[in-house]
């Protein structure tokens, strides 16, 4: 049988990758992508940890489903945002939104 | 070596392997392609743990619209970030750094843990994670109210998306 400890280390992999993604593109819905990479990552412990734990106790399972929802509603809020900023300012680079930055 | 370890084996490697190229590949659209294999196989691995519930939701929700929307993003932002020039940043390398540090960090602080080598239970017979879930999300005893709080996080996220996406001319 498959060890808790592959499904960790696999998930580990996954959320780093995913950081990579966040801290290394200049695309701004590239850093979306690996967002929800790192959200993948979180989820597949969760799942893990409820079938290696008690499974009566539905806590792992109910959890990855308010992950879902989450990860749902900033994928919406952060693509609107991406598309908003492209009308004004005619760029997707996160280096060149630096309004706020004086 | 098992039959489960082999297929866990291939289905980490694609996800792995996928993933990497979602960060790394040059063509936005590619990355977006090579997201839904990513989310597909992380699909398998649901269905592997017999979390029934979450593989289906993990199709119909992520590949069905997150990985959508992405590709929408991306087409409607194409028009100046042509897939030339570099796609990552100048600082990529500490950003790779940082990445492997992280991994190492985690794999460190798993190794000292001692639940690691734990081998997973047959499921009690009669036993219905569906059925379970459903009641988990809907008693009042159980999570009821997290489960009210997301769909209202989620109404919250729509009308915020409609009204930053919303074109005011």
């Amino acid at each position: 049988m498959v060890p808790l400890s592959w499904y960790l280390i696999l998930s580990a992999g996954l959320f780093s990758i995913g950081l990579f993604g966040v801290l290394a593109r200049r695309n701004a819905v590239a850093i979306l992508l690996g967002v929800e990479l790192m959200l993948n990552a979180v989820n597949v412990n969760l799942a893990a940890f409820w079938r290696y734990g008690d499974v009566t106790q539905m806590a792992g399972q109910v959890f990855a489903v308010i992950v879902f929802a989450v990860a749902a509603a900033e994928v919406a809020v952060g693509l609107a945002l991406v598309i908003s900023v492209y009308r004004r300012r005619n760029t997707v680079v996160a280096d060149e939104i630096d309004m706020l930055k004086w | 070596m098992t039959v489960a370890q082999i297929i866990f084996l291939v289905v980490a490697l694609v996800t792995l392997v996928s993933a990497l190229m979602v960060v790394t590949t040059q063509n936005l659209i590619h990355a977006a392609l090579w997201l839904v294999v990513t989310l597909f196989a992380v699909a398998i691995l649901y269905a592997l743990l017999n979390a029934s519930f979450l593989a289906v939701v993990q199709v119909v929700v992520y590949i069905g619209a997150i990985a959508i929307l992405f590709i929408f993003a991306v087409m409607l932002t194409r028009k100046e970030m042509r897939d030339q020039g570099p796609q990552l940043n100048a600082s990529w390398g500490l950003s790779a750094l940082l990445a492997v540090l992280t991994f190492g960090g985690l794999f460190a602080l798993l190794q000292g843990w001692d639940g690691m080598s734990k081998t997973v239970a047959a499921l009690p017979s009669g036993f219905d994670a569906m059925n379970e879930l459903g009641t988990a999300l809907t008693s009042p005893n159980a999570f009821v109210l997290p489960f009210e709080v997301a769909s209202v996080l989620l109404l919250a996220a729509l009308v915020g998306a409609v009204y930053l996406a919303f074109n005011r001319k």
